[in-house]
């Protein structure tokens, strides 16, 4: 099937999309956007993290066939072309990133959790990164990021 | 694997029974697992997601009526005053993630007994009301149910609503796993009182078949506030009660050993979750001197 759908902000189609292909499959394999990444496919590691009509979901768990006619916000689509985004560069400062393989998913539900909250407690970030899995660095780097973002875009 | 999107819920009702063999997508989360993971390749998908007329939710003469497509972050966001026992277990689902797309109908109809919504849809006599093109027809959760993944839905059959009783009188729910995040339950259990009718209502999961009720636990604790006059004054219970309700929960469970955990870990977990939710609950009463929320 076509499916067409607002992908950052710019109209997208993708053609010859299988109706059990996965919203994360049509933006890597179709739509050439890496930045979503695949890892577990089973919605528990959160590393494919996307905005779906303004939702943060598992990109993974959305059937492409759902996502035509939808809005999508990937991670590629919060820096402002090549200059990080402020979540991005306070990963980078904090030393929050080791593979990098979770690292997308981590910023976009970091974007999302400072959209709602802008002064997040430990707490509150710990859940909202819940369903995001690093294995490499372990979480304070991730946390103390997240606090560092939340400063800065105070600040800014 | 052919795509059906239906425009109208009426579409829908026809397309399932043009295509019974069409599996409903929602949310998702469980399905999309089934085919990436486990391989599974229905011949068709029915996506419900569209249909904006399953995302809303209602309440009239005591009854939350959830729409098919309401999700867990909806009832944990906007419906804790009147369905407490169900926010507080939609709270302990997968991850935000998974919370903004999973279904409360979605649940149901995978009908895993370790789905965290049906401890509390037994707990408060939810009834699950499914359409077809023969009609309408509301099924009491506690027979909706019928093995490991399986429930009564018919082949032309779709869930339409959940309808939940508006909680008069504290709820509880509470959960086993290894995590506080993105764990499928070990063992679960919810109570709910229904002051004005003098009614106990219990829902564990992980621990049989299917989620079950404790009928037995119920029918005591019930016994014994009437006999103690508790209805009326919500005075400390003893600690006999507590565990005399704890035991015969315990006693309901007909769990297995498997990867999650072993039996008889999960029988006593569940005695002790027994205990701590008639605790808690009880003491929101006391607080409260009518019902808590």
């Amino acid at each position: 099937m076509l499916i067409e759908l607002i992908v950052n902000g710019r109209r997208r189609t993708a053609e010859n999309v299988r109706a059990g292909e996965s919203l994360l499959y049509v933006l890597r394999e179709h739509l050439g956007l890496r930045g979503s990444k695949d890892a577990c496919e089973q919605g528990e590691c959160g590393s494919c993290s996307v905005y779906l009509n303004g939702d943060l979901v598992c990109a993974c768990l959305v059937s492409a066939g759902q996502a035509d006619g939808a809005e999508v916000v990937t991670v590629e689509g919060l820096s402002d072309g090549e200059s990080l985004h402020p979540i991005q560069q306070a990963y980078v400062s904090e030393g929050a990133v080791q593979c990098g393989f979770c690292t997308p998913g981590l910023i976009v539900a970091t974007h999302c959790l400072l959209d709602a909250s802008s002064d997040p407690s430990d707490e509150e970030i710990r859940e909202a990164l819940a369903g995001n899995l690093c294995r490499c660095t372990g979480y304070e780097k991730i946390v103390s990021a997240v606090r560092l973002a939340a400063t800065e875009t105070a600040a800014g | 694997m052919d795509y059906l999107r239906p425009r109208t819920w009426q579409d829908a009702v026809a397309l399932k029974t043009e295509n019974p063999a069409a599996v409903p997508i929602n949310g998702g989360t469980d399905l999309m697992v089934e085919i990436k993971f486990a391989g599974r390749r229905p011949a068709c998908l029915l996506d419900l997601s569209h249909l904006q007329v399953l995302k809303g939710w209602r309440k009239s003469n005591g009854t939350v009526e959830l729409g098919a497509g309401v999700t867990y972050t909806d009832v944990l966001e906007h419906l804790g005053g009147d369905l407490p026992a169900l926010a507080i277990a939609s709270r302990t689902v997968g991850s935000p993630q998974i919370r903004n797309r999973g279904t409360i109908a979605g649940n149901l109809a995978t009908a895993s007994p370790a789905g965290d919504a049906h401890p509390p849809l037994l707990a408060t006599g939810a009834t699950v009301r499914v359409e077809s093109m023969r009609g309408v027809r509301d099924v009491p959760v506690g027979r909706f149910f019928t093995g490991p993944k399986q429930n009564v839905l018919e082949p032309d059959e779709l869930i339409r609503a959940v309808l939940v009783p508006a909680a008069r009188g504290p709820q509880q729910f509470s959960k086993v796993g290894t995590r506080n995040a993105m764990v499928i339950a070990v063992v679960s259990f919810a109570l709910a009182f229904d002051i004005p009718s003098r009614h106990v209502g219990t829902g564990i999961g992980s621990a049989a078949p299917t989620p079950i009720e404790a009928a037995d636990a119920t029918a005591y604790l019930e016994q014994e506030l009437d006999r103690g006059g508790y209805w009326e004054e919500h005075r400390d219970l003893p600690a006999g009660t507590v565990d005399g309700f704890a035991e015969r929960v315990a006693a309901a469970a007909r769990p297995i050993n498997d990867v999650r955990g072993p039996a008889g870990y999960r029988v006593h977990a569940l005695r002790v979750m027994a205990r701590r939710t008639l605790r808690w609950a009880w003491s929101a009463l006391e607080t409260d001197g009518t019902h808590a929320h």
